[in-house]
């Protein structure tokens, strides 16, 4: 789980150098942190020989995170809705939702094996370089 | 920081003041534990104060839900006490909110159990 504290304070620094408040702060590192745990627990199952990525970018317009592992793959489309009142009460299944609530952009790409979230989160016009 | 937990009865309801993080691997499981001794020693009325909870995640967000329907099976009763921000926003946003008793003051939610 150590990986996933890194990322999370390296999505943390990249937000607040790109000016971020402290609530985009911490929606934008939530939401990388959910993409890493993911990545660990069910991408990779916890598999001590597989490996998870990560690479931060600021292209001046927008934040990009991209995060992968080495897992069987995920497909977005069949995961239940946690908000549906016969999820409600269950104890797992809210980490893409999040992801996907806290970011303007999510992709998902098959790497075959594993699964790559790209996540992305637009600066305001003031924040943008020129 | 990781999740500090401590205990104390205030009217026959054991309130559990949290501090930190309710995250996969810094918190989830110490609650878990704690809800789970609590009722076994019996205890029917358990109020968690979240009021130091600066950051909870959705393994935190599943330990609250599963700390709830346990008590619920076991004919405990659990509450919350005193979100914070994040937290509050958190739970209106995956819809939990509305599922727990939540409280913003001590006495209210000592009260509410009588």
């Amino acid at each position: 789980m150590e990986s996933v504290s890194e990322v999370e304070a390296a999505a943390d620094k990249m937000a607040a150098e790109a000016g971020f408040d402290e609530d985009e702060r911490f929606r934008l590192a939530m939401a990388v942190r959910e993409a890493a745990v993911n990545a660990v627990l069910h991408g990779n199952d916890y598999d001590p020989s597989k490996r998870i990525s990560a690479s931060f970018e600021n292209n001046g317009q927008s934040l990009i995170i991209t995060i992968a592992d080495e897992g069987r793959g995920l497909d977005p489309e069949t995961l239940p809705d946690p908000l549906a009142p016969e999820n409600l009460l269950r104890g797992t299944g809210r980490g893409i939702f999040l992801i996907r609530s806290f970011m303007d952009e999510v992709h998902f790409r098959q790497l075959h094996p594993g699964t790559e979230l790209t996540l992305v989160k637009h600066l305001a016009p003031a924040q943008e370089k020129s | 920081m990781a999740l500090t937990i401590a205990s104390r009865e205030v009217d026959g309801v054991t309130v559990v003041d949290l501090s930190g993080r309710i995250t996969l691997g810094e918190g989830s499981v110490q609650l878990r534990e704690a809800i789970r001794d609590l009722i076994g020693k019996g205890q029917k009325s358990i109020l968690l104060n979240m009021g130091d909870i600066n950051y909870i995640d959705s393994s935190g967000l599943g330990e609250l839900v599963s700390a709830f329907t346990t008590s619920k099976n076991q004919g405990a009763a659990l509450k919350l006490l005193s979100l914070t921000k994040k937290v509050k926003d958190v739970l209106q946003l995956t819809k939990l909110y509305t599922v727990f008793d939540i409280y913003d003051d001590e006495a209210s939610a000592i009260a509410s159990y009588k």
